[in-house]
């Protein structure tokens, strides 16, 4: 699994997690290790970062196999990533975000946005590099507006975002005229079709985001400043840090992974819609906070964010091969993710010093 | 990667900002829409072979709907509002669609207020509007129900909408009967339903169950999605993994719809033909080209706000149907949903919203 870099020494008060403070003795805060298996076996996970939500991600796999036989087979897998590939590029960027102390809570008005704007008659006349260029800067731009009035305006995160929630809507609908946009450009579409040695684009595009974010995130000066702003701002501010540079790209960047994720959604559906991307800040949301970032900031794992986007994609993909109805898909939805998020806390609170 | 200092990161940072920028102003006059003049407008709208046209008594009908977030209901509002503007002798308040109840119940409150002399309201819940509907009958102000039905009969003059019901169950007898002629004898159908928790939902898959019934068949995996272009790719991507093999599909709804044929397209699958719902000008070109599993779709038809429009007219005049024989105008009137196929496409392609 990820093996986290610890923050920049003396810049907050960040306690190192992971498999850093994993070496010889794990003081333990919370019950007492030793006395039963149960509790015992769960603190080991919290030395593995994420450790718990992969058992949950590999019990769903389980299940999904026992019930369905067309659930272990190749072209399933595929299925699910692809599923997962849309929500997946908006919830690295939400990670950033909420790693550096923020909330973005946009991100489905701004792909809403960005596949209206890239689908238009006038859009579409560009072909396909002007559709992906369209989406990309649709995306960019609204996040350095957010990302403007954060920084430079003093605004919560919170208050900024869902009032961009509501307009950016509100234009992608007033832009669309609340029709559905089909594309009739087809190598746009084909981005949706297109397979490479067997495996969807889509997974690709997805695999690229998560390798390259990673590397931002625990391998760069960025990374850690980001983690050290959400840690503490005012601790990172004194330390020398332009943090109001530092939240405005944040947005930037969570702005442009709408739009990456704009053009995987309006290729897969064929169409650009107002309503497109509904609930998709819940969605990525509740995927990093099962992945163990922390919501107050300063914390966080990207892998454990994806894993969360696979945990929900799989439920979902399980739910239909056993063709469950909706009531009985959305209780069992809230029972594993409070199931996901206890094993994940259970793991942390007996690795955590 | 990065392991440059504050100065590396500025001049990239700066370069960023400025290309996105940059971007945005070259994509800003991309939101033009205009490829075809839209005479959608006077197509909903028509003219009636009787007298009741031309113009009468000065009326004042006020107009209440959800908000038109979706392709029907936009079609729904653009549609009233032509119908209105074919008449002299109509004056139309509309107040600004919204899916929040308690904000629909005050307009209709200041609708009451201005005291015009009719209301047309489509509720976004029936159930919800019904106190407010009935205080304006109550008030002397006659209410024409679109679609989704009041409560009670105290709270409306006439009711016009279209049959949930019967959307389904003529869904269920064209999936059927073509079977049948195929010669298939346990098909696999699939449903693809809209949100769940609508009454209108319920009633299009109570419908086409009975119409499968007729054949002796029945539904083999039903999911719901939420009437999106996403969502209903999503779940049929799904879909299509559970089932390996599919005779025929019923989707609920043509706007969820673009988004389950690219499911369908996406996944190479041909073996089976689907059914739509609602009608779109988009579902109606495939059928028409027959270049898609999309064989036909059951209407839900789009006018019936326009021909609201025209009983809240003749009722504010005191005037009956033309066409129909009596002094008053019927207190209900069920719109038929019609199966739009290859051969009878071109009758309906006018009228389909986009």
């Amino acid at each position: 699994m990820s093996q986290q870099t610890s923050p920049p020494g003396g810049s907050g008060p960040l306690p190192a997690t992971g498999q850093g403070s994993a070496s010889g003795s794990v003081r333990q805060t919370g019950p007492s290790p030793g006395k039963g298996s149960g509790p015992a076996f769960l603190g080991h996970m919290g030395r593995v970062r994420n450790l718990g939500l992969f058992v949950v991600l590999v019990l769903l796999c389980v299940v999904g196999a026992l019930t369905s036989g067309n659930f272990a087979t190749r072209q399933n897998a595929l299925v699910i990533l692809s599923s997962a590939a849309v929500i997946g590029v908006i919830t690295i960027g939400q990670t950033f975000v909420i790693i550096g102390g923020g909330i973005d809570l946009s991100v489905g008005a701004i792909v809403a946005l960005a596949s209206v704007w890239c689908t238009t008659v006038a859009t579409q006349s560009y072909g396909l590099g002007g559709m992906i260029v369209c989406a990309l800067a649709v995306g960019a731009v609204v996040g350095l507006i957010n990302g403007l009035i954060i920084s430079y305006g003093n605004i919560v995160a919170f208050i900024v975002t869902i009032a961009m929630m509501a307009s950016a809507r509100g234009l992608a609908e007033r832009i669309s005229d609340r029709q559905s946009q089909v594309v009739t450009v087809d190598s746009f579409n084909s981005i949706a079709s297109t397979k490479w040695l067997g495996i969807p684009l889509l997974v690709y595009i997805l695999a690229v985001a998560v390798v390259l974010g990673w590397v931002l995130l625990n391998r760069t000066t960025f990374g850690r400043r980001t983690f050290a702003i959400g840690g503490n701002q005012e601790a990172a501010r004194l330390a020398g840090l332009d943090v109001r540079r530092h939240t405005l790209v944040l947005y930037v960047l969570s702005g442009l992974c709408c739009g990456i994720a704009a053009v995987m959604l309006t290729a897969r559906t064929t169409s650009g819609a107002s309503n497109l991307g509904n609930l998709y800040e819940l969605d990525s949301i509740a995927a990093v906070i099962i992945g163990g970032t922390l919501l107050t900031g300063g914390r966080g794992s990207l892998i454990g964010s994806i894993l969360g986007v696979l945990v929900f994609t799989t439920i979902t993909n399980i739910f239909v091969l056993n063709n469950l109805t909706t009531d009985i898909q959305q209780i069992a939805k809230g029972l594993i993710i409070v199931a996901a998020v206890l094993i994940q806390r259970r793991g942390r609170r007996t690795a955590a010093p | 990667m990065d392991k440059r200092g504050l100065g590396g990161m500025d001049r990239r940072r700066l370069l960023f900002s400025g290309a996105a920028l940059g971007g945005g102003a070259m994509i800003a006059g991309c939101t033009s829409n205009k490829s075809d003049a839209s005479t959608d407008d006077v197509k909903a709208a028509s003219k009636a072979g009787t007298d009741n046209d031309k113009p009468g008594k000065q009326v004042t009908i006020g107009f209440s709907a959800p908000a038109a977030d979706h392709g029907w209901m936009a079609a729904i509002t653009k549609n009233a509002m032509a119908q209105a503007k074919q008449y002299s002798d109509v004056h139309f308040e509309a107040v600004e669609g919204t899916n929040d109840v308690n904000a629909q119940i005050s307009q209709v409150q200041t609708l009451i207020g201005k005291k015009v002399d009719v209301l047309v309201i489509l509720p976004f819940d029936g159930k919800a509007l019904t106190s407010v509907a009935q205080q304006a009958m109550d008030a002397g102000i006659p209410v024409i129900n679109v679609d989704r039905v009041f409560d009670t009969p105290l709270a409306y003059r006439t009711w016009i909408g279209g049959d949930n019901f019967g959307m389904g169950l003529n869904a269920g007898l064209y999936i059927g009967r073509t079977l049948k002629a195929k010669g298939v004898s346990s098909p696999v159908i699939g449903e693809i339903a809209g949100i769940d928790n609508l009454e209108l939902t319920k009633q299009r898959s109570a419908g086409f169950k009975k119409g499968l019934a007729k054949y002796g068949f029945r539904v083999g995996i039903r999911q719901a999605a939420d009437f999106t272009a996403d969502s209903g790719q999503q779940v049929m991507s799904n879909v299509l993994q559970a089932r390996s093999h599919l005779d025929a599909v019923w989707n609920h709804d043509d706007d969820q719809g673009i988004g389950v044929e690219a499911a369908i397209k996406q996944a190479g699958r041909d073996e089976f033909f689907m059914v739509g719902g609602a009608g779109s000008k988009h579902a109606m070109t495939e059928i028409k080209a027959d270049s898609s599993v999309l064989k036909a779709t059951v209407v839900y038809p789009t006018n019936m706000s326009a021909a609201a429009i025209k009983l809240a007219r003749l009722i504010a005049q005191h005037k009956g149907m033309g066409d129909l024989v009596g002094e008053d105008l019927p207190s209900s009137l069920t719109l038929f949903s019609a199966t739009v196929t290859k051969e009878n496409v071109d009758q309906y392609l006018p009228g389909a919203f986009s």
